[in-house]
């Protein structure tokens, strides 16, 4: 939680220092503390509650750097009237934030392995701190895979990274989208069709899945297929989540609470009732 | 001919097949290379013969009014191309085009339609492994319907 602040209810001042449009709908935002508060360490996968005074409180993802933990950064898609509301901040304006919440990705744990991220949509944001972890501690897995797929290349995140990554000799990018012009020299597909040609050793990898639930659930039918360990399969989920911290239930998944107990959870503890359609 | 079975029998389309079902289809197979840009068949023309591609990738497109010549899936290395040569009328649905260069395995529709009724061991093991590639194209095309990355997620 934010440095110094004793109540994980009480939401701290954040500035707005820069704005990125990333799609037609989706902004990247760069905060700093309007207190002077120090940093903002976070684990790669953890969330904040993110609030427009007089709008609500919504929960985002953190999809910075963890190791700059100066700035915190948020990718936020106007899908509602909270996001709305946050998307048309200008800079200098404040927000409040409350976090960081929840689980992260076990990137320290995957340490010795190949890893392999598989990104839907708005679901890269999530997974961008942990490819900043592994970037910044390659000489510790195996093969990295990024594989993404978006709707239309309008929808595609973080586009100039993109290009930045797939110039790395060690980190293996592959994105698809679902429909294009015939001018586009890329792949066209949805996601789940690229895992079967990504290169990493299933017995030995580690795979962190993020995107829309449907998306999430046929790419872990076909990491299975291709023989990953349901141990090693972790993804990230995402449900009303309002207090942060486990308290007012609202998140309830099974016998969890995604808030407090997720969002990152492993496929295995998860797996009875993930595709159940009454929870 | 030698060369042509070992390239078959690493091919991932041909995985398990036995010995002698690859010796009946080597008869029908050449080796074929496309240059970035080069269309490979066009809709509505006949349908003789099917790709496995070894290198490249493949753009499989449709021409939709008012949006002009659109992508619908694009295939690579270990995919098959073109199921048409077997199901009448023998038509291809859509046209294909090399999006880089490409190399691959052609296999004369005829000529294996013809075998295939002489030796149903043979149309078994190619029937069962072409249902396998058409079952995951439905349900790819399945996933682009239901627009799998609209979801609410920040």
């Amino acid at each position: 939680m934010v440095a110094g602040l004793s109540d994980p209810m009480v939401p701290s001042p954040f500035c707005l220092q820069r704005v990125r449009k990333e799609t037609y709908d989706t902004l990247t935002l760069e905060l700093e503390p309007a207190n002077g508060a120090g940093t903002f360490p976070f684990a790669a996968g953890q969330f904040n509650m993110l609030y427009a005074f007089g709008v609500g409180e919504v929960p985002i993802s953190i999809s910075g750097d963890p190791g700059e933990p100066q700035t915190l950064v948020h990718t936020v898609r106007a899908v509602g009237a909270v996001t709305q509301a946050i998307c048309k901040l200008k800079r200098g304006e404040v927000l409040g934030v409350r976090g960081p919440f929840g689980s992260h990705w076990p990137v320290e744990e995957a340490a010795g392995s190949d890893v392999v991220i598989v990104a839907g949509g708005i679901g890269l944001a999530p997974l961008r701190p942990a490819l900043y972890y592994l970037l910044s501690n390659r000489e510790k897995y195996g093969r990295i895979a990024l594989v993404y797929g978006a709707r239309t290349l309008e929808d595609l995140l973080y586009k100039p990274e993109l290009e930045r990554w797939r110039s790395h000799l060690d980190l293996e990018v592959d994105v698809t989208v679902d429909t294009a012009p015939a001018s586009y020299r890329g792949n066209v597909g949805v996601v789940t069709t690229l895992i079967p040609r990504a290169r990493f050793d299933p017995f030995q990898a580690v795979a962190l899945v993020c995107g829309p639930e449907v998306m999430m659930r046929f790419t872990v039918r076909e990491l299975e297929s291709r023989g990953v360990d349901p141990e090693n399969i972790f993804i990230s989920l995402e449900r009303s989540m309002k207090c942060g911290i486990g308290f007012c239930g609202h998140c309830q998944f099974g016998s969890t609470f995604i808030c407090r107990d997720g969002p990152v959870f492993s496929y295995a503890e998860i797996q009875p009732f993930f595709a159940k359609r009454e929870i | 001919m030698e060369n042509l079975e070992r390239v078959l029998t690493e091919h991932p389309f041909f995985k398990g097949l036995n010995k002698r079902c690859l010796q009946l289809l080597v008869e029908c197979a050449s080796n074929v290379r496309f240059d970035a840009g080069q269309v490979i068949f066009r809709e509505g023309e006949e349908a003789g013969v099917f790709y496995l591609i070894r290198h490249g990738r493949v753009s499989v497109e449709t021409f939709a009014p008012n949006r002009g010549p659109v992508i619908i899936q694009t295939l690579g290395e270990g995919d098959l191309l073109g199921w048409s040569w077997l199901i009448e009328p023998f038509r291809w649905r859509f046209e294909a085009r090399a999006v880089e260069l490409t190399r691959a395995i052609a296999l004369d529709g005829t000529c294996l339609r013809g075998k295939c009724e002489g030796d149903h061991e043979l149309g078994y093991e190619l029937m069962k492994r072409i249902a396998h590639v058409i079952e995951n194209r439905l349900q790819a095309t399945r996933l682009q319907l239901l627009n799998v990355y609209d979801g609410i997620r920040s």
